[in-house]
């Protein structure tokens, strides 16, 4: 026994003095990044959460991306895109030159193979059907151009977020389901090649210094899975990590002034936004859930919207890390975002009058109740939602507050049995999809599935200018278009947006330089529209890896001390067993 | 006799974890589809047909009969999220759930019963008290809120979060010392929280044994009172604590779920809370059966040993 322990103590003495820790200063530049999201799956076909997708934009490249300073349509796959007369045909040209990290060419072929996958496979269709949803036909004539057929006009035609796969390595997958994509390194066109994942630990990737586009400033990305967002925060400022998003304002202030640490207060794609339910139907026109009929009465929705002070609320809820909400797209996307002439004024007595007009007396102190339902848990939803009970009442309209689970509340919306609810979506650089949620196609079929939308909108004049900014090709026009759809969502209410919230990130400015954030004007570095964030990192000039050192000493002292106490008890223990048997 | 009957016990209450399993977390308010759609552009066909890959327009009853068929033979369906078999995706985190729960339940139980004994014979000293008190104190500690505060206070000398780290050379030695690193502070929150229980249970079975005639007989043989203590008090006294040893070593595949939320640790634990909220129904059936299953087991094995501790039972 003591023979061993003694051989155990020998050898962790040898590991310490022979030093074969691994010399990390001149090792490999890592940037390590903090994920707060579970990875679903590193299949592309299959990826949803948003951590996965963006994962594989770093592996795969898609047909056209965003640029970075202005986000407009530039090159990935395809360098040119040509749209026929009548609008139905996409002709898109994939220059010669562009590798697959294993050196084979990447061809217009390989671009038909992604998309027929996904016309002829329901299975391929899981993360991204949405896009070829309306697709005809896709043929590759040669090695270099790409003809998408459509069976209406399309305007997201550039907007494609489809990771184009190699099909040299694809064709042969015959079970996409069960299929894991994890035969590291895995193939791939992007600035970065995946090589390593541990679910519900690490994700690994190593630059592709072939990337047409040229190859990363440094050696390798590892995403670091975190479940709890104040673990990260402390890892950002021991320098265990490189990199965090998604962090709280009060998070965020606690990081000004520490030393080596950048912060980015950025200008996000999420809003916050009250739903108002205005008499939800379903497809059919027949009413849905048990939202209270006042709310139908747009004058009583405009007096909610008028009785609510955002500006405060973003002071104090926000801590002031986001912008007053207006339109349903936000500014960070300023093509599209639309905001008033004239700004709906928090008014209490405009209010009252309103509702006194509307017929709605006060009776003993109270004109009506409502149902106010958020996300327990969210501290937004939490603080937001006394806040507006508090000026509800002020205008004689009381609202019971309650706080519910995540499952809770999705069904609480998806039956329609809400008055009032706290929600919130990320809008894209495209405003397709945020617009097209609040039309009357998204209500619920009869048999109460199938619906997508929160709002229960259905406006005939709002559905109206919808499909003709989807087939508005001229972009002024269609600017135009989409501007007059978030003035007529404003004045209807169906959703009072509340408040556009800032990303808040951080990162170690001793170890990076730089981060390329998107759109050049007060953009993110994580969650982009692209891959510039982690594609173009500039390390700082005495840049060296993380942890290392003195974490493996650390582990020997925790290993001798282990050993050390266990020496001491059976030593102990031998002296007294000697004793009784003297 | 008595094993069959045992064993028969613990067949129905497997069988009852599997039934309660698959309609608990059908009660759940919530809808799978809803919650994977949520916030990404779906089309309604997508969400028909995601609806029936996952079978969630069949019956409950059909539902059942092919969940429990499956199960027969040892397939316990395929995780939404994952999509991948459940028995796969739990399989990966019983390992890393094991190292850091069964470390720690030993360590707990050492230094609980080794307090226990200690405080109970020198019972009201100064030892007893103080021990007692922080035993009280840590036991009564929000495990989240002492695992935050361990990580702040130590500084870079632990990890904040996971098994290893991601530079850590692929050798053995690095990745065993790389994970010893990582497991102090998740394996001393556990500790600090859970020794109490069995400090206290040994401490109060001890101070029943105290005045017993058979102590004063053993003194009276002139031992010494370490003797006493250890050769005739602690073996009597230790059955209770036997019962509460076997019963959290079935909670140990359970996981701590809060310490393995706060320090990232890739167990049981963390995929329960992230199954839990994306409502991953597949993968929720599969753990509540393991998990529940760890503490069938387990007491069946108490059970079994309790006859051969004890002759009295065996007898009974």
């Amino acid at each position: 026994m003591r023979a061993i322990a003694l051989r155990f103590t020998a050898a962790v003495m040898a590991f310490t003095f022979t030093g074969s820790v691994p010399a990390v200063a001149d090792g490999p530049v890592t940037l390590k990044v903090a994920i707060v999201q579970q990875i679903d799956s590193m299949n592309p076909f299959l990826a949803v959460f948003q951590s996965s997708t963006e994962i594989g934009r770093l592996m795969y490249d898609p047909l056209t991306t965003y640029a970075q300073d202005d986000q407009r349509v530039v090159e990935a796959v395809a360098a040119k895109w040509e749209p026929s007369p009548d609008k139905l045909t996409w002709t898109f040209t994939v220059p010669g030159g562009k590798k697959w990290s294993d050196g084979q060419p990447i061809t217009s072929r390989d671009v038909a193979f992604t998309y027929n996958l996904m016309l002829t496979n329901e299975t391929a269709r899981t993360a991204n059907g949405s896009y070829v949803a309306n697709f005809e036909s896709v043929t590759a004539p040669d090695e270099q151009t790409v003809v998408i057929k459509t069976k209406a006009p399309q305007v997201t035609m550039t907007a494609l977020d489809v990771p184009i796969v190699p099909e040299h390595k694809w064709s042969s997958v015959s079970d996409l389901k069960n299929y894991r994509n994890e035969d590291f390194p895995v193939v791939g066109s992007g600035p970065f090649i995946l090589t390593d994942h541990k679910p519900g630990e690490f994700i690994k990737l190593k630059a592709n210094k072939d990337y047409w586009r040229g190859a990363p400033k440094y050696d390798e990305l590892h995403f670091v899975y975190f479940k709890n967002s104040d673990a990260a925060v402390q890892a950002l400022a021991k320098g265990e990590i490189d990199l965090v998003n998604r962090m709280a304002p009060a998070q965020f202030d606690s990081l000004q002034g520490k030393e080596g640490v950048e912060r980015n207060k950025a200008r996000g794609r999420r809003f916050n936004e009250l739903l108002v339910n205005p008499g939800a139907q379903n497809k059919s026109g027949q009413f849905i859930g048990d939202g209270n009929p006042v709310l139908r009465d747009v004058r009583v929705r405009r007096a909610i919207a008028q009785s609510i002070d955002l500006e405060s609320l973003v002071k104090r809820v926000s801590l002031g890390y986001a912008e007053i909400g207006t339109g349903i797209v936000p500014p960070v996307f300023e093509k599209y975002h639309w905001e008033p002439a004239r700004r709906r004024a928090f008014d209490p007595a405009a209010a009252r009058a309103a509702l006194d007009a509307a017929g709605y007396p006060l009776r003993d102190g109270t004109r009506f109740s409502l149902r106010l339902m958020g996300r327990s848990g969210r501290a937004y939803d939490e603080q937001a939602s006394e806040y507006i009970k508090t000026s509800l009442a002020d205008v004689g309209i009381r609202a019971e507050v309650q706080l519910v689970s995540d499952d809770q509340l999705n069904q609480a919306t998806t039956a329609a049995t809400y008055d009032l609810a706290f929600s919130g979506w990320g809008a894209n650089v495209d405003p397709d999809f945020i617009l097209g949620l609040h039309t009357c196609a998204q209500r619920p079929g009869p048999d109460g599935t199938g619906g997508t939308t929160d709002s229960y909108f259905c406006d005939a004049e709002y559905d109206a200018l919808y499909a003709q900014q989807l087939s508005e090709f001229d972009e002024a026009r269609r600017i135009d278009l989409v501007k007059r759809m978030q003035e007529r969502f404003y004045d209807q209410v169906p959703s009072v947006v509340l408040s556009y919230e800032n990303a808040l990130e951080a990162y170690r400015g001793d170890r990076f330089s730089r981060f390329p954030v998107q759109p050049a004007n007060g953009g993110v570095i994580m969650a982009q529209n692209g891959v510039w964030g982690y594609y173009g990192a500039v390390p700082a000039l005495a840049a060296s890896s993380s942890g290392g050192v003195s974490g493996v000493v650390i582990g020997i002292a925790v290993v001798a001390v282990l050993v050390l106490v266990s020496g001491v008890l059976v030593a102990r223990r031998r002296r007294v067993t000697a004793e009784e048997r003297e | 006799m008595r094993i069959a009957g045992k064993l028969l016990g613990a067949g129905v209450s497997l069988g009852m974890i599997v039934v309660l399993g698959f309609l608990l977390f059908r009660v759940i308010p919530g809808d799978p589809v809803v919650s994977w759609a949520r916030g990404r552009p779906v089309t309604p066909e997508m969400l028909a047909s995601m609806r029936s890959s996952y079978g969630l327009d069949k019956p409950l009853f059909v539902q059942f009969l092919s969940y429990a068929g499956g199960l027969l033979h040892g397939d316990m369906g395929q995780s939404f999220s994952y999509n991948r078999p459940v028995l796969d995706v739990i399989g990966e985190r019983v390992g890393p759930t094991l190292l850091l729960v069964g470390t720690s339940t030993v360590i707990a139980v050492i230094l609980g019963l080794w307090l226990g004994i200690r405080s109970a014979w020198r019972r009201a000293s100064t030892f007893d008290r103080v021990s007692t008190s922080v035993a009280l104190a840590l036991w009564s500690t929000p495990t989240f809120w002492l695992g935050m505060l361990l990580m702040i206070a130590t500084g870079d000398l632990f990890p904040s979060r996971g098994m290893r780290d991601t530079d850590t050379a692929p050798d053995f030695v690095s990745q065993s010392l790389d994970v010893a690193h990582h497991l102090v502070l998740p394996s001393v929150t556990f500790v600090a929280v859970v020794y109490a229980q069995y400090q206290l249970v040994m401490r109060s079975s001890m101070l029943e044994e105290m005045h017993a005639p058979y102590l004063t007989t053993a003194r009276a043989k002139g031992l010494r009172d370490d003797l006493v203590r250890r050769r005739h008090a602690v073996p009597n006294a230790l059955l209770p604590a036997v019962t509460l040893v076997f019963l959290h070593l079935g909670l140990v595949v359970a996981g701590a779920i809060t310490t393995e939320t706060v320090f990232t640790w890739p167990g049981l634990g963390l995929l329960f809370y992230d199954a839990l909220s994306g409502l991953d129904l597949p993968l929720l059936q599969g753990l509540l059966v393991v998990t529940a299953g760890a503490v069938v087991v387990m007491n069946l094995l108490a059970d079994l040993l309790y006859g051969v501790l004890d002759p009295r039972v065996r007898a009974a």
